[in-house]
């Protein structure tokens, strides 16, 4: 029965390894599906008790200020937006950076490095100033100051979700642009060169592409729908 | 199955093209929805937007996943050892989701309290915040100032 199966399934003959990858990159794939376990309970606990809420804050007015704009101005959905594209642009200088790193070519992986590191930092930046921005208008965890849409009183459950999961993906964030600098030291201290491999920026690319992904859901839930 | 083997070399600077483009197309048209979803009051059309925004996430989470985290490239094995776990989350939203739904039903059904808070008004108090100004601006409907009484007197419950 057992040499059956060995000589059905090469892969699993041994003498190679059967998912064809590096453990520790294997072990970055099932480290970022437990993550996405963890944003997927705090994100589905936010849809829980907004479906069992009568009335919700509507985004589009909570989330209508640009910074350097005139106070009052309304402009939904455009500071966002700019967040938006500053994570999707730094994660193709990621993707351009793991291929340079295929590649070999140093000079390529320092420059996408740089790229990606100055693109988590404006994200970051944007993130700081609407957290400032909400703080200043009487939003925090435990105060709501935004009615509902429909004109009712609302509960603290909106800002106590938005800062916990935007913080905690903003940490996220934080811990992906530390990622990226080390790994930016390391391929100028030509570690990368003498191990004759770029695995660890793939690696950090995964994690930083895995940021990206959660700020799809986590934008289309609290700013779209 | 057997052309699963390696071929990273295969995929270039084209694919990372395309898929950046693909991305931000559905990106823009998100935004673009939500553009339009603002003056809807439909509850319907508001409903199917969300749907399709919700889908077009779903795609834009794919393109993120098989291209640039590339485990389409990956072998069979490992994509299934990462998605087939992954789909436990049909089970957590649909359960959780109608849970949360079943539980504000029962509370509009048998706690009036809980159902009279959620039909109030409120008279948006003069703060010096212009933000919030503008919030209750944008909600002036016909009836805000209508239950002005009966806002004190939940307020005064607390």
């Amino acid at each position: 029965m057992s040499t059956a199966t060995v000589d059905t399934t090469k892969s699993w003959s041994g003498g190679k390894s059967p998912f064809n990858v590096e453990y520790g990159k294997l072990m970055m794939w099932y480290f970022l599906m437990s993550d996405a376990f963890t944003f997927g309970a705090f994100l589905i606990s936010y849809g829980t008790i907004r479906f069992s809420t009568n009335g919700w804050p509507d985004p589009n007015v909570v989330f209508k200020s640009f910074p350097f704009a005139p106070e009052g101005v309304n402009a939904p959905l455009v500071f966002v937006s700019v967040m938006t594209f500053i994570l999707i642009v730094s994660s193709v200088t990621m993707v351009l950076a793991v291929k340079a790193g295929q590649e070999m070519d140093k000079k390529s992986v320092v420059k996408y490095m740089i790229w990606t590191i100055i693109g988590g930092i404006a994200f970051l930046s944007c993130q700081a100033w609407e957290w400032n921005h909400l703080h200043h208008e009487g939003a925090w965890w435990g105060r709501n100051p935004f009615i509902n849409a429909d004109g009712t009183a609302s509960s603290t459950n909106f800002t106590n979700y938005f800062f916990t999961i935007t913080g905690f993906h903003g940490f996220h964030v934080f811990t992906g642009v530390v990622i990226n600098i080390i790994m930016l030291i390391m391929t100028l201290l030509d570690k990368f060169e003498q191990r004759g491999h770029y695995l660890m920026i793939e690696k950090a690319g995964l994690y930083w592409h895995f940021v990206d992904l959660v700020w799809v859901f986590v934008f289309t839930c609290f700013y779209l729908v | 199955m057997s052309h699963t083997a390696h071929h990273e070399e295969n995929h270039g600077t084209g694919e990372i093209k395309k898929v950046t483009i693909i991305l931000s197309v559905l990106t823009i048209v998100e935004l673009i929805l939500g553009f339009w979803m603002i003056g809807i009051t439909s509850e319907a059309l508001r409903l199917a937007i969300k749907g399709t925004i919700i889908i077009l996430m779903l795609a834009k989470a794919f393109y993120i996943v098989a291209y640039f985290m590339h485990l389409k490239h990956e072998l069979k094995n490992l994509i299934m050892t990462v998605v087939v776990p992954l789909s436990l989350f049909v089970w957590f939203i649909g359960a959780f989701l109608i849970d949360g739904n079943s539980f504000k039903n029962l509370r509009n059904t048998y706690d009036p309290y809980f159902k009279e808070r959620s039909t109030i008004k409120v008279e948006k108090k003069a703060e010096g915040h212009g933000g919030s100004h503008a919030a209750g601006a944008a909600h002036g409907t016909a009836d805000t100032t209508a239950h002005t009484k009966d806002t004190a007197a939940v307020e005064n419950n607390h």
